[in-house]
């Protein structure tokens, strides 16, 4: 099929000039795939590009050495396979139970080749749409005021054949390897195209200029037969452990921090590699030397005549020359293919590795156009993994759905409940929602309230950087207030110099819940949809503005948020606040009782018992119940003509406060006292 | 004992005497004046008198005149005169003679001068006091000098009397005289000692104490039975003065502990009297030796600041909290006793000791109390959901789910096609009324142990969201009943193993049932067919249908499916419908009514009704006329939304009611309110709602409108009145007119939530105070207690004086605020106190 579509492409494109797609996607690496699988699922005429024969080529390459460091935890204890999606960060999302990441590798850290494997696996038995050996090498807009958004995209591949596309998805990645210009960076070789076999190393004295995984990983790699290895790099190293963000350095990496603080030669720089330069001695060792002496220098003079740090200063750090040097810098976003008319600007400081987009995805300067994957990662660098698999699949849903609600009139996809339904739902979410976990901060769940509470709308994992915009992007109503469910890290938990084993860092009190510092679900309520302006006001840090009230769900050490004291009961109360209702469930006898005494039912006996859906209960919970002192037994109460009405409520509270509070009796103290 | 309290109150009063008469000094001169003769012939045998020699005025006496004569009033309360003899001037007897002497007194016992003073010794009241009453008690107070003197003392002693070891700087001082003063009175109870030696007092372990001052200690030796360890001692705390000597000695005497069985508020003991404390231990029986000890041990400690009382909380009916486990009554008349939750022997003490600390105790226990009070009331982390709570007490018990097959994603649909009818209970495994639900599920499965055809399973959409989510389940619980490859129908009854089990059976079967022959029909209409539901069903309805209409037939299929498992239907349309139907006086289309296995028979012509009006028809006719209500079936009759007539009765309503009532309910008025009866030993729930409705409970039966839909109010029908038909439709026409005072109203309260929630927010903002929650711009309808900070960033809020307060308690790193991680220990209530116990 693939092959006559191709073919059939072709075809109308030698008539026309052009060949026609609504959606055009740049790159079938993990999150082109994954566009093209929403896209085909939905119908949509799409088409993905790929410039080389195969989905993933990126991964075909890269890492160099072949480990992935995104974990592929084959056994969690459990079966619900929205909840594993949670502690699998390869898979990507689709309907087939066939493509699950444990079933391509068994290793914790997978092989990239199975990655590779996936992917083809992936785009084949899925059928998607995949126009192989297609190199786009230039994008340009074609206004049209009848185009979805007022201009065509025009992109034209290496064989100058047009493509002409109402819709945009750039999932291209960060490809281009990221160089730095110094004097002598002709010596450097890159982390592309450097050896990988470690015998190649024996015996050599290796400096390594950056300090990210891949830098870690080719180190790694050499650790054992080099004299030593020096890795330089402006930042100071960052664990992933310490910043919960998998980008930084992992722990599956970090051997050569072992070796440095052990006393093992190798060592950690810092050092701001603009100001480095290279020169090579006659026997081809590298010398380290700064570029403010080469700057300084006589000119004519030969080699010889470079001053070394070492001259003025003996001992500097680096003074002993090295056999190589390996740059290992990371890679940026390709811009050069866009027109200087789709305005696809770097981003700002330490984003300028990724195009700018808004909180949508959507290019900045162009709309229709969208960016998904690695090169999305500017909405939540260095904090959520929207640079990663395990999170990019769940954020190009989120593009999805914008786009079927902003292209083909079909809201954000809901579903709606009676409100004795609210503390359920959400408590579902929070324990098994993989979006919610991996996106967290950066993707919502929110709840949209019916008219007078009675019934809510649940919408899952919209971007919350696009609140204030919710009706116009998901096509669904907030008049009524609305929660969002989020997970949070603790505000001042994580980061690069934080200690993260502190003693006493864990809450184990519902009520100091809001202290909690592991990843824990935080309800954000809200009277009003929050304007732009408030989003753009919000406190720093926050992934939501000023909330009319906030609850969380203390943090809990097996993620199991299903506690009926601890994490419901806290849970509901707050709804209940929220709303100014009664959340209890009741037996049908308690149900009956209010129906006769009360002119107004509680939500669970207004849309339970009374649609006849009472629930009867065992006998075995009604005494459970009487016991606890929150069902009144009559059949045993002595019903004294006297009695006033209200003695009812009395003799429960007398009830509750019995049950709650446990006697205690002084004779542990004496013994105590005579030890 | 009795002799002893006739004692203590001599002596008490003896001294408060002394006491008066010292304050009301009179002005009386108690001094005699007297001439040797007169003064030696006046002397009696065993009476102390203290004499002074002066011929007439000498003038470098006068000074130590002067004492002597104030002393005489004094001296006297022991019955020791004071007498200035004046010496002739030609006079020179041994007394009066030399110069010497002059300068001298004496003390006689009788005629017998027990020892003379100089005068230089005798500078004052109180050296004059003290000398004398020790030289008069020379056996009752022993003078010690060395350690081994007291040592020797009090091993003698062990056993059999207790001890009075003072020690005073030097002699002659107030202290001394009190000592003296004392003993002059308790020297036949306790053996005195006395001492003026500083490296005594450091050798009895007081290294600390100030020589400087004097010290009295009650040493407990009739009590100590170990020769080898000295007595227990208690230091006297205040001045040495005879009042507080007393009150030690007395307090000392006093039983440790005293045990109450009465109103702790009614009872008194010496320490109460004595202006000291009172601390009770609550004890129970259980406890009752371990509380006992502790009482001991705690009266120790207090001894001489409060008395110790082991109040039984089995034999006195305290109003009062169950964990308080200690009370404090005061002396102060008009207090109330504080009863308190210590946990600590030390906390006992404190209570007593510093007073300060007594106060903050207190105040931080009103305030705990007030936490309590509000915790009370505001018992955020304890469950109040009944269905919850009930759940999660019953965990522990182990359901037999045996007879329910788990169904995976696996096996969900291969196990569809195994039976004919599978039934799937959708549920959570931490949803409590799913779990709830499951345990009336268990019983049916019981109920339907061995029925063909039938097989009950379920599926926790905890793990296999994916099937749950495919056939549909957004709710739990959800129960679905699959037809082998065929449709699924969803239960939508009552939550109860009756209603369920009823509903898989009917629902067995196909609904409507065609039937084949008249003999069928009718067979179906005594209720014997099918025959395995005869027990679940009370009427059968059978529509009759001729061969042309057809269009009626299939709106009454419909109906049928869509009351399938509620009712059951059958359908006859063969060629000689129109015999049945001229049997039972109806014309086709029609539907007959056979309720009570066919005893009673009813006909309704069906027009061209839809499916949906049909299934209302027959939903309104299902319902009983004069119905027995009960829980299950309420919610049938409030669909009809009128008021409610309902006869409460304590089991079976009589007949005459019952059929007077029915006349009633069969009466023109059926179309306007609900004629029911309450069984209130079938549903004992309607005592509550009589409860509700009247402050004293009405006799049985008694008959009540209840406009449950409109207003809410209660009427009750008079007592007086019988239950006759006639006499209702009175009743009811005075209601109507508005002449009836309704008993009460149903309450309009709203359900507002029960409790507050945790304030997140404001615990945010009052404990980081920097927090930037406020540069959001905000909208009119902000709450009041977020006002916008000013610019110094002062968040000083007048209206919130306890925000500092509470900034603590949630700011300060305490332990009580986090626990340690990972968290292995259960969550621990009680975090406010210290327990390192």
């Amino acid at each position: 099929l693939g092959l006559a579509l191709y073919a059939g492409s072709l075809c109308v494109a030698s008539s026309a000039a052009f060949l026609y797609r609504d959606y055009c996607i740049i790159g079938a690496g993990p999150s082109g795939l994954q566009a093209a699988y929403f896209l085909q699922r939905a119908g949509r005429d799409y088409i993905v590009f790929e410039r080389s024969h195969a989905p993933g080529s990126f991964f075909a390459l890269y890492p160099r050495h072949r480990k992935l460091i995104s974990i592929n935890k084959r056994y969690t204890g459990k079966s619900n396979s929205e909840f594993n999606l949670r502690h699998d960060w390869n898979s990507l999302l689709s309907h087939d139970h066939r493509l699950l990441f444990r079933r391509y590798s068994r290793d914790f850290f997978p092989d990239a080749d199975a990655m590779v494997h996936y992917l083809e696996d992936f785009a084949s038995l899925l059928k998607l749409r995949i126009q192989y050996n297609t190199a786009i090498v230039h994008v340009t807009l074609e206004r049209d005021g009848q185009a979805w958004n007022g201009h065509y995209f025009l992109l034209i591949d290496q064989d100058r054949q047009n493509y002409k596309c109402s819709s945009l998805l750039v999932a291209t990645g960060t490809w281009v390897p990221n160089v730095v210009n110094f004097p002598g960076s002709e010596y450097v070789e890159g982390y592309e195209t450097v050896s990988i076999n470690p015998e190649d190393f024996a015996g050599q004295t290796v400096l390594i200029l950056g300090r990210g995984n891949s830098a870690f990983e080719t180190a790694e790699n050499i650790l054992g037969v080099t004299n030593f290895i020096h890795m330089v790099s402006r930042s100071r190293v960052r664990l992933s452990w310490a910043t919960h963000y998998v980008g930084d350095l992992r722990a599956i990496n970090n051997g050569l921090l072992d070796t440095y603080q052990l006393k093992s030669l190798d060592g950690l720089l810092e050092g701001d590699l603009e100001d480095l330069a290279i020169i090579k001695d006659r026997k081809g060792k590298l010398h380290i030397t700064l570029r403010f002496y080469l700057e300084n220098r006589n000119t004519s003079a030969g080699i010889d005549s470079i001053t070394l740090p070492q001259d003025e200063l003996d001992n500097f750090a680096t003074r002993a020359p090295y056999d190589r040097v390996i740059r290992c810098l990371g890679w940026k976003f390709d811009f050069s293919i866009y027109n200087r008319s789709l305005r696809m600007m770097p981003g700002k400081g330490n984003k300028k590795k990724y195009p700018q987009i808004k909180p949508n995805y959507e290019s900045r300067g162009t709309r229709g156009l969208f960016v998904l994957g690695t090169a999305s990662h500017s909405v939540d660098f260095r904090k959520s993994a929207g640079g990663f698999i395990h999170g990019f699949r769940y954020t190009t849903r989120a593009v999805h759905r914008l786009l079927e609600n902003r292209h083909h009139g079909v809201p954000w996809p809901s579903t709606v409940y009676p409100i004795t339904q609210l503390t359920n739902s959400i408590i579902k979410r929070v324990n098994e929602a993989s979006g919610l976990y991996q996106m967290f901060s950066v993707l919502a769940d929110i709840i949209l309230l019916r008219e007078n509470a009675t019934a809510f709308e649940y919408l899952e994992e919209y971007p919350v950087g696009v609140l204030a915009e919710l009706e116009m992007q998901t096509g669904r109503k907030a008049p009524n207030g609305l929660f969002v469910v989020i997970m949070e890290y603790g505000r001042n938990f994580s980061g690069a110099d934080k200690d993260v084993f502190y003693y006493n860092r864990a809450v184990g009190e519902a009520q100091h819940a809001w202290q909690s510092n592991f990843l824990h679900p935080v309800i954000y309520y809200y009277k009003h949809l929050p304007t732009e302006r408030e989003m753009r006001l919000r406190p720093p840090d926050w992934p939501l503005p000023r909330p009319d009230a906030v609850h969380h769900i203390v943090e809990d050490f097996l993620t199991d948020w299903t506690a009926p004291n601890a994490h419901i009961l806290p849970l509901r109360r707050f709804l209940e606040n929220c709303l100014s209702t009664d959340l209890r469930n009741f037996f049908a006898e308690s149900c009956f009782l209010f129906t006769f005494t009360r002119q107004k039912l509680p939500p669970f006996c207004q849309q339970g018992y009374v649609r006849m859906q009472g629930l009867l209960g065992s006998e075995g919970l009604r005494r459970h119940a009487v016991e606890a002192g929150l069902l009144e037994d009559y059949i045993l109460t002595d019903f004294s003509g006297d009695r006033p009405p209200d003695s009812h409520e009395g003799s429960q509270d007398q009830l509750l406060r019995d049950h709650a509070v446990p006697v205690r009796p002084l004779q542990h103290l004496v013994n105590a006292k005579d030890e | 004992m009795s002799a002893q309290k006739d004692r203590w109150f001599f002596s008490f009063s003896f001294l408060l005497f002394c006491a008066s008469s010292i304050l009301t000094r009179g002005s009386a001169r108690l001094l005699q004046e007297l001439s040797p003769q007169e003064y030696f012939s006046s002397l009696q045998a065993g009476r102390a008198s203290l004499a002074y020699f002066s011929h007439n005025v000498s003038p470098g006496a006068q000074p130590f005149l002067e004492q002597i004569e104030n002393s005489a009033e004094a001296l006297q309360d022991y019955g020791i005169s004071v007498v200035k003899v004046n010496c002739p001037k030609e006079d020179v007897s041994r007394y009066c003679g030399k110069e010497n002497a002059l300068r001298k007194a004496y003390l006689f016992r009788g005629n017998m001068l027990i020892r003379e003073f100089p005068t230089d010794a005798l500078f004052d009241v109180n050296s004059i006091v003290a000398n004398v009453l020790f030289a008069l008690l020379f056996n009752e107070v022993k003078y010690v000098e060395t350690l081994a003197d007291l040592q020797n003392i009090e091993n003698a002693l062990k056993g059999r009397l207790n001890m009075v070891f003072a020690y005073v700087p030097a002699t002659g001082t107030a202290e001394h005289r009190a000592v003296m003063e004392a003993a002059f009175v308790y020297g036949t109870v306790h053996q005195f000692v006395l001492t003026t030696e500083a490296t005594l007092l450091k050798d009895t372990g007081n290294d600390e104490s100030d020589v400087s001052s004097a010290r009295l200690f009650f040493c407990h030796c009739q009590r100590a039975t170990d020769l080898a360890q000295p007595c227990r001692r208690t230091a006297m705390g205040q001045t040495l003065t005879m009042l507080n000597i007393h009150r030690h000695l007395k307090l000392m005497g006093a039983p440790l502990v005293t045990e109450v069985a009465e109103d702790p508020e009614k009872v008194s003991t010496v320490h109460l009297q004595l202006g000291l404390p009172l601390v009770f231990i609550l004890s129970q029986k259980e406890t009752y030796e371990a509380d006992r000890r502790t009482a001991e041990f705690v009266a120790w400690q207090l001894l001489g600041k409060a008395g110790v009382a082991l109040l039984s909380r089995d034999l006195v009916d305290l109003n009062i909290l169950l964990r308080s486990n200690v009370a404090l009554k005061t002396p102060d008349e008009g207090v109330p006793i504080k009863y308190l939750v210590l946990e600590d022997t030390d906390e006992v003490i404190t209570l007593v000791e510093d007073k300060n600390k007594v106060k903050q105790i207190q105040e931080d226990e009103e305030e705990d109390e007030e936490d309590e009070d509000e915790k009370e009331n505001n018992n955020q982390d304890i469950q109040d959901d009944q269905v919850v709570e009930a759940v999660s007490r019953d965990k522990k018990r182990e359901q037999p789910l045996e007879q329910i097959l788990v169904l995976t994603e696996e096996t969900f649909h291969s196990a569809l096609l195994e039976t004919a009818r599978t039934v799937v209970l959708f549920y959570a495994s931490w949803e409590a009324v799913s779990l709830a639900v499951l345990r009336s599920y268990t019983e049916v499965a019981d109920h339907l142990k061995g029925t063909e055809g039938v097989l009950l399973s379920r599926v926790n959409c905890w793990d296999w969201p994916g099937v749950c989510t495919k056939e549909n389940v957004t709710q739990f619980p959800t129960i679905k009943i699959y037809e082998k490859g065929e449709r699924s129908v969803m239960y939508n009854g009552m939550w109860g193993t009756e209603e369920l089990t009823s509903f898989i059976m009917l629902s067995r079967v196909s609904c409507p049932l065609k039937l084949a022959t008249i003999d069928e029909a009718e067979g179906y209409l005594r209720g014997e067919l099918p025959s395995e539901l005869s027990s679940y069903h009370h009427t059968s309805l059978l529509g009759v249908f001729s061969t042309a209409t057809s269009e009626a037939r299939e709106a009454f299929e419909e109906a049928g499916n869509i009351l399938s498992g509620h009712v059951t239907m059958g359908m006859y349309f063969e060629d000689d419908a129109l015999a049945l139907s001229r049997k039972y006086a109806v014309s086709p289309p029609a539907l007959l009514l056979a309720r009570n296995g066919g005893r009673s028979m009813e006909g309704i012509a069906l027009s061209k009704q839809s499916a949906q009006d049909m299934v209302q028809m027959i939903r309104y006719e299902l319902l009983d006329i004069f119905p027995e209500i009960t829980v299950q079936n309420l919610p049938r009759y409030l669909q009809l939304r009128k008021p409610f007539l309902i006869l409460f009765s304590d089991g079976d309503i009589g007949q005459m009611e019952s059929k007077e009532m029915l006349k009633l309910a069969k009466g023109r008025r059926r179309q306007a309110f609900v004629a029911c009866w309450l069984n209130l030993k079938k549903t004992p729930v309607g005592r509550g709602i009589l409860r509700a409705y009247f402050t004293t409970m009405p006799s049985l039966p008694v008959l009540t409108w209840v406009n449950l839909h409109a207003g809410g109010q209660v009427f009750k029908f008079p007592s007086e009145q019988s239950i006759t038909e006639m006499n209702i439709l009175s009743w009811l026409e005075k209601l109507k007119a508005g002449l009836e005072i309704p008993s009460s109203s149903l309450s309009e309260e709203d359900w507002k939530p029960p409790l507050p929630a945790y304030d997140f927010l404001q615990m945010m903002e009052t404990a980081v105070p920097e927090l930037p929650l406020h540069t959001s711009h905000r909208r009119g309808d902000t709450p009041e207690r977020h006002p916008p900070e000013s610019p110094g960033g002062d968040t000083a809020v007048p209206e919130e004086p306890s925000q500092e307060i509470k900034a603590e308690k949630v700011g300060s790193p305490g332990r009580d605020l986090r626990g340690t991680a990972p968290r292995l220990a259960a969550r621990e209530k009680q975090g406010k106190r210290h327990s390192e116990l």
